[in-house]
């Protein structure tokens, strides 16, 4: 076992504690820190797995796309940061507890803007 | 410049510029972008279809650099007809929100809530504009990623822009959802990259993918794309979104920003991975068979009008899946397999006709609960003698989502039967027809309460012309598609099903 396969191995397991956490923490702050891992773990396999042909020549398309890929998650956790905290202010707590799917027109709704 | 270099750049670049033309956030800049960005998308695409229509697929080396280094931009017939679709929708979607959010020259986008909510409204659709365009004519892997990511964010902001703490939470979870299927379909790029050392859909298509790695990779990537196009069973975040987000945006979710995920699936099965393996496709279309039931039979369960409708879409989603199974009627043996014209053209076109009329359904719902204030189907009685215009778009959007001639969605149903009858496979034939019946019977039921003789009480809001008239276009494309469907045929063959080889 090389050091690059120890890297994609290390992204596998971020992604999937990762993937766990996403599901099972409630909090958003968690959620969203739980994605950005996940990207965390994709950007070291997409650096270390194709590196393994060839470790010796530096391959420029992965690198390309885990740049970008890094530029989208900033764009993507600021988004979901700020909608985590829309999400505090509106219904006053960091879990997504009122329940979308009750099926009643909700009472508090303002009227659609005149 | 050639004609396919200036369509494709209109198509991807317009919307993009009058997106950044509307942050200007002043009135004058709101109208102005979403007239570029729908004169550019209409012009982009219709130059787009006649050009694919006479020369087959066409290609543009963006800056004159290829692959792999390059972008390229490639659209066939598939491309061409879902960028025409997204034109049309987003051209009526972008008039109906000149009023929904109030009369945009006299708005104050500062200080009143409806100001604000049109003044991030239209340059988060323009940006979603850009970024289904740059999907439908994306040619590498990564491309799509990008621009996947540019329409899940926009989407799930979109939702948020009705205040409501239900609609902030719906988007909340439609973003996280959207996320996560990023993540998923990235680690399946990640993996194709490292075994075929490519990212080119053209290329990989060659490379014919086989092999486990192969294997994991479009698995990672259907699950993430099934959970963005809410495929049964990971449909459970989009009712409460659909239903909770403005309706302008209800309208464009619904219609156009599913199809995205759902193109990037029947370009990575068929065209790339040559349909992948047949328990797979019949696993896909067994998926669909059970959305189709499910969301038709939550649809006729529900009190509010615009869940429905959304609910209607998980169910309608079915149907564009069951194509994968009916595509490949003899199997896929042989590297050359056989497939079905009919089932190509009947599952497009389904797609087609639902992005059609479910806009305008849910335009013209937006209009009935814009008059009422409300949203329960109680409170809609008697709406239909009020505003007949927009009864008359619900129930011919509705008529076109169940199938009934002269529809768009009766031709591509007819097609699919065709094929299922063919290839002898009544379980599709059975679930193809009930899904009908059930839709007609939800529909039937928001007309009953529409038409009832006494009117809700409480005040009575005119809606804007515009917005009816918006509407009504859309469903009346809808249900008369079928009468011009062989265009759609011509085009849609160019390139078919799997292009590349």
């Amino acid at each position: 076992m090389t050091s690059l396969d120890l890297y994609v191995w290390a992204g596998v397991v971020v992604f999937l504690l990762a993937l766990h956490a996403v599901v099972t923490r409630a909090h958003l702050l968690w959620k969203v820190l739980a994605i950005n891992l996940m990207g965390t773990g994709v950007f070291l396999i997409l650096l270390a797995a194709p590196a393994r042909r060839d470790p010796m020549v530096a391959d420029p398309l992965p690198q390309g796309m885990v740049l970008t890929g890094i530029v989208v998650a900033v764009a993507a956790t600021a988004l979901a940061l700020g909608m985590a905290l829309r999400v505090m202010a509106r219904t006053g707590s960091p879990f997504l507890t009122v329940d979308p799917e009750t099926e009643e027109p909700d009472p508090d709704a303002p009227e659609p803007p005149r | 410049m050639t004609g396919a270099e200036l369509w494709t750049t209109a198509a991807v670049f317009g919307p993009l510029l009058a997106s950044l033309v509307a942050l200007g956030g002043r009135p004058a800049a709101l109208k102005a972008g979403l007239l570029l960005g729908s004169v550019t998308t209409l012009a982009g695409s219709l130059g787009l279809w006649l050009q694919v229509l006479q020369h087959g697929p066409v290609r543009h080396l963006l800056g004159g650099w290829g692959a792999p280094l390059g972008i390229e931009l490639w659209a066939d017939g598939f491309s061409v007809v879902m960028l025409a679709v997204t034109a049309l929708v987003g051209a009526a979607v972008s008039l109906y929100s000149l009023s929904y959010f109030g009369d945009l020259s006299t708005l104050d986008a500062e200080t009143s809530p409806a100001g604000r909510a049109a003044r991030y409204f239209v340059p988060l659709w323009l940006l979603l504009w850009s970024a289904l365009n740059g999907i439908y004519l994306s040619a590498d892997l990564f491309n799509l990623y990008v621009t996947l990511e540019i329409l899940g964010l926009a989407a799930a902001a979109l939702v948020t822009l009705a205040v409501t703490p239900r609609a902030t939470v719906a988007g909340m979870r439609y973003l996280i959802v959207s996320l996560v299927g990023s993540m998923l379909f990235l680690l399946g790029v990640a993996l194709l990259y490292t075994e075929f050392g490519t990212l080119a859909l053209e290329e990989l298509s060659a490379a014919a993918p086989g092999g486990p790695m192969a294997a994991t990779s479009l698995a990672l990537m259907t699950v993430g794309m099934a959970a963005k196009t809410a495929l049964f069973p990971l449909h459970a975040w989009l009712p409460p979104a659909h239903a909770g987000a403005p309706a302008p945006a209800s309208a464009l979710l619904s219609a156009v920003v599913v199809k995205g995920s759902f193109f990037i699936l029947v370009r990575l099965w068929f065209a790339v991975y040559g349909g992948g393996s047949e328990a797979g496709l019949v696993l896909m279309g067994g998926l669909g068979a059970a959305a189709i039931l499910w969301g038709s039979v939550l649809a006729l369960r529900q009190r509010s009008l615009k869940r429905v409708i959304a609910y209607s879409t998980v169910a309608q989603l079915g149907y564009m899946f069951v194509m994968f199974p009916l595509l490949a009627p003899e199997g896929l043996g042989g590297p050359d397999p056989r497939w079905s014209d009919d089932a190509w053209i009947g599952g497009i076109l389904l797609a087609v006709s639902h992005a059609l009329a479910k806009a305008s359904m849910f335009m013209a719902a937006g209009n009935m609960s814009y008059a009422v204030a409300r949203d329960g189907l109680r409170d809609i009685s008697g709406v239909a003698h009020r505003l007949p215009m927009s009864f008359l778009a619900f129930g011919l959007g509705g008529l076109s989502l169940a199938g009934l001639p002269p529809s768009a969605g009766f031709v591509g149903k007819w097609l699919l039967l065709r094929e299922a009858l063919s290839a002898g496979g009544w379980f599709w034939v059975a679930i193809i027809t009930v899904g009908g019946l059930l839709t007609i019977a939800y529909v039937l039921k928001v007309l009953r309460h529409a038409l009832d003789r006494e009117a809700s009480d409480g005040d009575f809001r005119p809606v804007p012309r515009r917005m009816e008239w918006a509407a009504l276009l859309l469903a009346l494309a809808s249900a008369s598609l079928g009468v011009r469907a062989t265009e759609v045929f011509q085009v849609l063959l160019q390139g078919g099903v799997q292009p590349w080889t």
